[in-house]
């Protein structure tokens, strides 16, 4: 039992549990599943769904913090790879064939990549800092995303393009599918390689990994290529959700989700050390909440409120610091010592 | 690894370049020369164009300040950055224009340049949105009653569906803003009375994304026989509210009424195939009616100090009819 709670993934778990529970409580609904069209229907499968932009854009996020760097680009590279992949298929003859929209994806991916090579160019050779230099595309992406949009939102009408946030597979939906493999991916890479260690090595310590021989500009210019890359993919599947590009709209605040989504995920900022199961748990728990705001009928005025208190609970409960006072508190009850003076730090 | 490395730059810039090539020439900076006789020289300093309402809006403005009307117009688009807007009107005064008309980005910051413009005689029209200055300093405003919209859709969902048991839901536009307050007032007055209940109400923050992911969980909260009637304070949020029902088995403008606000193209479009019942228009085409103003402020004559447009309002039939002729 205390191995368990001590696991780096208890907390979070613990967290997302809560929260289901919770959810489930107020409505029973919340928890059933039912069979539409052959498909699953129901709440817990419509948080594995939507989860799927801002699980690509957080699983980048991750390895671009445990280089000790942030991407805030993320959210502006979604909205340009969806202008790029719907002004393609809006201007193309046939915007329902496959193949329009497999290259209309390609290269709407393949320009987020460069994004990311960009970003990574920015920060691994120049050596600028990462918050300053992706600070530069969050601004500017938007902006030609809109100038690829006109201004306008570009609406299409293109069935295998809805297929990707909207379509099923063995029941499931599709983007579940997108996810589950981008994390499968990544996981396989970075853990079974030395990849992870080296990443997590320039994070601890760039000097040292340097020294060591570990080619720090290469590794931390593939995060950020990945990150743009796994951001490109989320912009496809947020147009493919409203079959439009709004470039407006289009991935905002989602750099900052992200990071929150890492955090939750118990890895640190400070760089290192990276929890993608953490990550994918972050996640989960970041899109139950909003569901939970639905389902609780938390006003729109109080939801912010509701949703900062609850983060803050969830970032409270897995704090050493805290830890170290329930257990003093406990303890001090077990043995029935009357006073220890506060500040005071019991023998373990 | 350097190699591939410069030859990934380069493709880099090259694709900036190729991104900026696309999507230029959109603005027009047309500026007349300084106008003789009874010609009346207006700079107009519009927020950008950041929506297709807006685009319209520009259209409109132009169209009514030509040349043919007897206008000189100074036209500047500010891309919503309010320091460019402040210095576009401080050039119009410079010019010495007979009339200034504003689409004011932000609220505040107004109350000195607009003291110039008095100092030089210069009267000041608002367009579109207001500004928190004392009114002395501005001459007149016009634009859309969001509250006047929000009780034309509340009346005819009153009068259409609110016969009967209904339950509806709303998605509200972005929390605080004046359309989104606005709208809902004007709709639960009309409402009022009627057999329509107000179940829950959540923000969509004004977008497709927010409609529909807020219309899946209202659709799961309540089961999709649990929801008559959708009000949406914009069409985007309507039209992502649509996608979810569809996706919960339902079909939308039959088994759940939608009512909507704002009259853009894909709503319009979505109310034409059935998928919406109602749409209350906000009307972008505000050019002839600020025209009229700035010739009777010109000509000293008393105006009002705010002026509505008149919003129209579309049921599936006059949608059909109006869509291939619609400016915007």
């Amino acid at each position: 039992m205390s191995r368990l709670i001590k696991h780096h993934l208890f907390w979070p778990g613990f967290a997302l549990v809560a929260l289901v529970v919770l959810n489930t409580v107020a409505r029973p609904r919340f928890i059933e599943i039912s069979v539409q069209h052959g498909a699953l229907y129901g709440a817990p499968i419509d948080i594995l769904r939507n989860s799927a932009p801002m699980m690509l854009v957080a699983l980048g996020m991750t390895l671009v913090i445990a280089t000790r760097g942030i991407d805030l680009s993320v959210g502006a590279v979604m909205a340009v790879s969806g202008a790029v992949a719907l002004t393609i298929i809006d201007g193309s003859d046939s915007p329902g064939s496959v193949g329009t929209v497999l290259i209309a994806i390609l290269v709407g991916v393949g320009v987020s990549l460069i994004l990311g090579v960009w970003n990574g160019f920015l920060v691994s050779v120049l050596k600028i800092q990462p918050i300053i230099a992706t600070l530069v595309l969050m601004m500017a992406g938007r902006g030609v995303a809109l100038l690829i949009t006109d201004g306008f939102i570009t609406t299409v009408t293109s069935d295998p393009l809805k297929y990707v946030a909207s379509g099923h597979l063995l029941g499931l939906p599709f983007a579940f599918f997108i996810w589950v493999a981008a994390v499968a991916v990544v996981s396989l890479v970075e853990r079974r390689t030395a990849l992870g260690v080296l990443t997590e090595a320039v994070g601890i310590n760039p000097e040292a990994s340097r020294l060591a021989g570990v080619r720090a500009t290469g590794i931390i210019l593939g995060t950020y290529v990945v990150s743009g890359g796994l951001a490109g993919m989320a912009g496809v599947i947020y147009s493919s959700n409203i079959m439009a590009a709004d470039a407006n709209a289009a991935g905002e605040l989602i750099e900052l989700y992200a990071i929150l989504a890492v955090v939750l995920g118990g890895t640190s900022l400070a760089g290192g050390k990276f929890s993608i199961a953490g990550t994918v748990i972050g996640v989960l728990i970041i899109q139950t909440l909003e569901s939970t705001i639905l389902f609780l009928g938390v006003s729109s005025a109080q939801s912010p409120v509701f949703f900062a208190a609850v983060v803050v609970l969830v970032v409270l409960i897995q704090a050493p610091a805290v830890h170290r006072a329930a257990r003093q508190f406990v303890q001090r009850r077990s043995a029935n010592v009357p006073d220890i003076t506060p500040g005071t730090e019991v023998a373990r | 690894m350097k190699k591939k490395f410069l030859a990934g730059v380069a493709i880099a810039s090259a694709m900036t370049l190729f991104l900026t090539g696309c999507g230029s020439g959109s603005d027009d900076k047309a500026s007349g020369s300084g106008g003789g006789g009874d010609v009346i020289k207006v700079g107009f300093a519009q927020t950008g164009s950041e929506s297709g309402w807006r685009s319209a809006n520009t259209d409109s403005m132009k169209k009514a300040f030509s040349k043919e009307n007897g206008f000189d117009l100074v036209f500047n688009a500010a891309d919503n950055d309010p320091a460019a807007q402040i210095a576009a009107v401080r050039s119009f005064i410079n010019q010495g224009v007979d009339a200034i008309v504003v689409a004011p980005i932000v609220e505040d910051g107004w109350d000195d340049v607009f003291k110039e413009a008095a100092d030089a005689k210069i009267p000041v029209i608002l367009e579109d949105r207001t500004v928190s200055s004392d009114p002395s300093l501005y001459a007149t405003w016009i634009g859309d009653n969001f509250e006047a919209e929000g009780e034309a859709a509340g009346k005819w969902a009153a009068d259409n569906v609110g016969t009967a048991p209904t339950k509806m839901v709303v998605l509200e536009g972005t929390t605080g803003s004046s359309a989104a307050n606005d709208r809902a007032t004007g709709f639960d007055k009309a409402i009022a009375g009627s057999k329509i209940t107000k179940i829950d109400s959540q923000t969509g923050d004004f977008t497709r994304d927010g409609g529909k992911k807020v219309m899946e969980g209202f659709l799961q909260k309540y089961g999709k026989d649990g929801i008559d009637l959708v009000f949406a304070h914009n069409d985007d949020m309507a039209l992502g509210a649509i996608e979810a029902i569809k996706a919960a088995g339902a079909t939308p403008g039959k088994d759940i009424k939608i009512v909507s606000i704002d009259g853009v193209h894909d709503g319009m479009q979505a109310l034409a195939d059935g998928e919406i019942n109602y749409i209350v228009e906000c009307n972008p085409l505000l050019g002839d009616d600020a025209a009229a103003l700035v010739k009777k402020v010109i000509g000293k004559e008393t105006v009002e100090k705010a002026n509505f447009a008149k919003d129209g309002a579309f049921d599936q039939e006059q949608a059909k009819a109006a869509l291939p002729t619609r400016a915007y």
